[in-house]
């Protein structure tokens, strides 16, 4: 038997469906599982606001696109990540799945849980439900960063919405991983778009951005957030935390993600 | 057909002048905090007026921080008591009030007219009946809580600090106080500098209801006092209603507080109008939607998107109708169009417009005499305009509308959503596939199909991009004021 040199991946960003390099050209260190020290692409701010520019573009599709068939594509991310279990945390990719699967169903659920026929005092048919915010900025918690991750970008991704994530700078390997899950799960490109970097220098940046909707903070260090939430003020931006923690399961996650919009219509003939 | 004119002309209007005895103004008022009128610490006063005659009504306390601060505490003292009632108790209290806004309703007619310069027909009309509906809607709801959210338990989250425009003063209270009261939380509100006495005339009412000492503390001022209220450390959530600039200021000063947060901010609505369209109900809901309470109206529908086939008739037709509208004394029952609510908005609608015509815009304005004394603004078309001139892109929030055209759907909807706001927005169409397409697509948080300017208690009412977020009204308005507990 020959031995051969293992060959090493090289950790890029997630933008557009494309695995582009930092335009920036910058990397930085970052220790592996297995102890042996990989270098990460180092995102920059002119990343992020490609990555913003792919997921604006991709949100009207993917908002479009048939709760039933939303639904199907996020199924089919339990399933590759399935089939590559041995990539991702051992103690995490369990939960990793079962997560996918739990918030695919919710996809033609949740107008129902949350909408409503309001019985207005008048000849009117009035109707609410949620819908997309649209573009959706979200710094993953540091830790877990597998599972806290995906408890943060499913709910967003349920509702329509289309994501720029700022990976958990510490361990961002499975961010990447989870890249390569989603581009070859059916997600359009650009509904997910996965920065790594320094969070520091990127967050307020993407807070800022006149282009985002709506930024979750369940990963913003403390000493940031003060900053980030002014930042968000700029455009009146959502700022999403989780319901309960940032481990959350729950359909008030998802609607943290979403507005609700009421039509009405004259009643007669 | 000619003669339309004039015989809408020949029509002649008999002054038909609500009275006012129902109402006594007092010459001072005071701050509302524990339950009790109080002297303001801050020693100031500020004098609100009419602004049909620039009358001065009365000498209002401004409450300086000291003040501020005691309302705060008061309502702190009063929360665990109030949370804690049973709630079918705290729900018999809410809709004691919606009660006595029945039965006071013409007396809060009169002095929401007086005060803020609205055309009696409306206040009669709108704002003191769904004032008093949204209290008997949220009454409702106190007993019922663990019904509205899936797997959670709600539980108030404490005192809530609540600042309200002067558009509608009675009706935003209202909107405010009903939901947050009747999730058990406790209130300090600060009404508009120009419009305080109908909150101060509900404070009455308060205590009628026998609504605990320091359950709602009302403080009045102006911008320092709404600043004073919503940086107060002791106050656990705010909600706001009032202009994007201010809105956008509250959200900084909150940054890093984890004050809960709502916000219902301007708006710059397209109100769109289809070749399809019933055209003479569509010229009716242009009407509502730009001209009802003086444009004074978040919601209002001031940019006209109307297809390029039937520009020429629509404006006709609205210009004609225009013509017929009268403005002036908002005390006479015949009036549409009241009095601009103070000197510093007829300035800022005055200004705005200026620049609609140095920007190229062809103003246009009905024949309509008005009163010598007063702040009035003649309704107000403005067409010939780009979407980037400022009547098109900046809230005016006056009798003022701007007129836009449109080929297709798409270009309607493009144009409809070019907006920074996400208020509103209303489609006239008699296709409703078309008009379902629409309103999804439309990036607004109420959209009006064949209609416009429709408000509900039931009815959940909030705004898309920089016109906040957060609902009022409905089951979907009780969230902001509820922490949710998951049930284990």
């Amino acid at each position: 038997m020959t031995e051969h040199l293992p060959v090493r991946k090289t950790y890029k960003l997630y933008i557009g469906g494309q695995f582009p390099r930092s335009e920036s050209g910058r990397s930085y260190p970052v220790t592996a599982p297995d102890g042996t020290v990989v270098r990460v692409a180092e995102g920059s701010r002119k990343d992020v606001r490609d990555a913003v520019r792919a997921a604006r573009s991709a949100q009207p599709g993917w908002a479009a696109k048939t709760a039933y068939n939303r639904g199907q594509i996020l199924y089919r991310v339990a399933e590759v990540l399935e089939g590559r279990r041995s990539q991702f945390p051992a103690g995490e990719v369990q939960g990793a799945i079962d997560r996918w699967v739990w918030y695919a169903g919710w996809t033609d659920k949740i107008q129902q849980v949350s909408g409503s026929l309001n019985p207005v005092a008048g000849p009117y048919w009035n109707v609410t439900a949620p819908e997309a915010v649209g573009v959706v900025g979200i710094a993953a918690p540091e830790s877990p960063s597998l599972l806290g991750l995906v408890s943060r970008l499913a709910p967003a991704l349920v509702g329509g919405n289309t994501v720029v994530v700022l990976a958990s700078e510490a361990s961002p390997l499975p961010a990447v991983d989870l890249a390569e899950v989603l581009a070859t799960s059916d997600v359009p490109g650009g509904v997910v778009n996965i920065i790594t970097g320094h969070k520091a220098e990127l967050l307020p940046w993407l807070a800022g951005h006149f282009d985002v909707d709506s930024i979750d903070v369940t990963g913003v260090p403390d000493d940031l957030l003060a900053d980030v939430e002014r930042e968000a003020a700029a455009n009146v931006k959502r700022v999403v935390r989780p319901e309960q923690g940032p481990l959350d399961q729950s359909p008030h996650d998802i609607l943290r993600f979403m507005e609700h919009k009421t039509v009405w219509h004259p009643v007669g003939s | 057909m000619a003669d339309v004119e004039t015989f809408g002309k020949a029509l002649e209007y008999a002054p038909s002048r609500e009275s006012t005895a129902i109402v006594s103004i007092k010459p001072r008022y005071d701050l509302f905090i524990g339950g009790k009128f109080v002297e303001p610490k801050s020693g100031t006063r500020f004098t609100t007026i009419n602004p049909a005659t620039e009358e001065p009504l009365a000498e209002v306390a401004e409450a300086g921080p000291e003040d501020v601060d005691r309302a705060v505490k008061a309502a702190r003292k009063a929360f665990p008591k109030w949370s804690g009632l049973p709630a079918s108790e705290r729900a018999k209290v809410v809709y004691r009030i919606a009660r006595l806004l029945q039965e006071r309703a013409r007396e809060f007619a009169v002095l929401e007219t007086l005060d803020g310069g609205k055309p009696i027909k409306e206040s009669r009309d709108v704002d003191v009946p769904l004032a008093a509906a949204h209290f008997f809607y949220y009454a409702g709801w106190a007993d019922k809580l663990e019904w509205a959210f899936a797997n959670r338990r709600p539980r108030a989250i404490g005192v809530v600090g609540q600042v309200i425009p002067w558009n509608f003063p009675l009706l935003m209270a209202a909107w405010k106080l009903a939901p947050a009261l009747a999730t058990g939380n406790t209130v300090v509100l600060k009404p508009a500098e120009t419009t305080p006495l109908t909150a101060l005339l509900l404070a009455e009412v308060l205590q009628e209801a026998e609504v605990p000492p320091g359950v709602v503390n009302i403080v009045t001022g102006a911008g320092a006092t709404g600043s004073a209220l919503v940086s107060h450390p002791g106050v656990d959530k705010v909600a706001f209603t009032g202009s994007t600039g201010v809105g956008r200021a509250i959200q900084v000063a909150l940054a890093g507080t984890g004050k809960r947060l709502t916000l219902e901010l301007g708006g710059k609505a397209a109100n769109i109008v289809f070749e399809d369209a019933a055209i003479d109900q569509a010229v009716e809901g242009i009407i509502n939607g730009i001209f009802f309470n003086q444009g004074h109206v978040c919601c209002a529908g001031s940019r006209l998107l109307v297809q390029e086939s039937v520009q020429d008739l629509v404006l006709d037709k609205l210009r004609r109708r225009m013509e017929t509208l009268r403005v002036g004394d908002p005390l006479d029952k015949n009036t549409d169009v009241g009095a601009i609510n103070s000197a510093a908005q007829l300035d800022r609608i005055s200004e705005l417009v200026d620049a609609g015509t140095a920007e190229g815009g062809e103003v246009w304005q009905p024949t309509c005499p008005v009163p010598d004394k007063g702040f009035w603004f003649l309704p107000t078309l403005i067409s010939n305009v780009a979407q980037s001139h400022r009547v098109v892109r900046e809230e005016i929030f006056g009798p003022v509308l701007s007129v836009l055209t449109f080929r297709t759907p798409e270009e309607a909807i493009a144009k409809a959503n070019n907006t920074a706001y996400g208020l509103s927005a209303g489609v006239w169409t008699e296709k409703g596939s078309k008009m379902l397409m629409v309103a999804n697509q439309l990036k607004a948080g109420v959209v009006w199909s064949n209609t416009f300017n429709q408000f509900d208690p039931s009815s959940p009412f909030g705004g898309f991009k920089e016109s906040g977020f957060g609902r009022e009204g409905g089951i979907h308005g009780l969230e902001p004021y509820v922490e949710l507990e998951p049930i284990k």
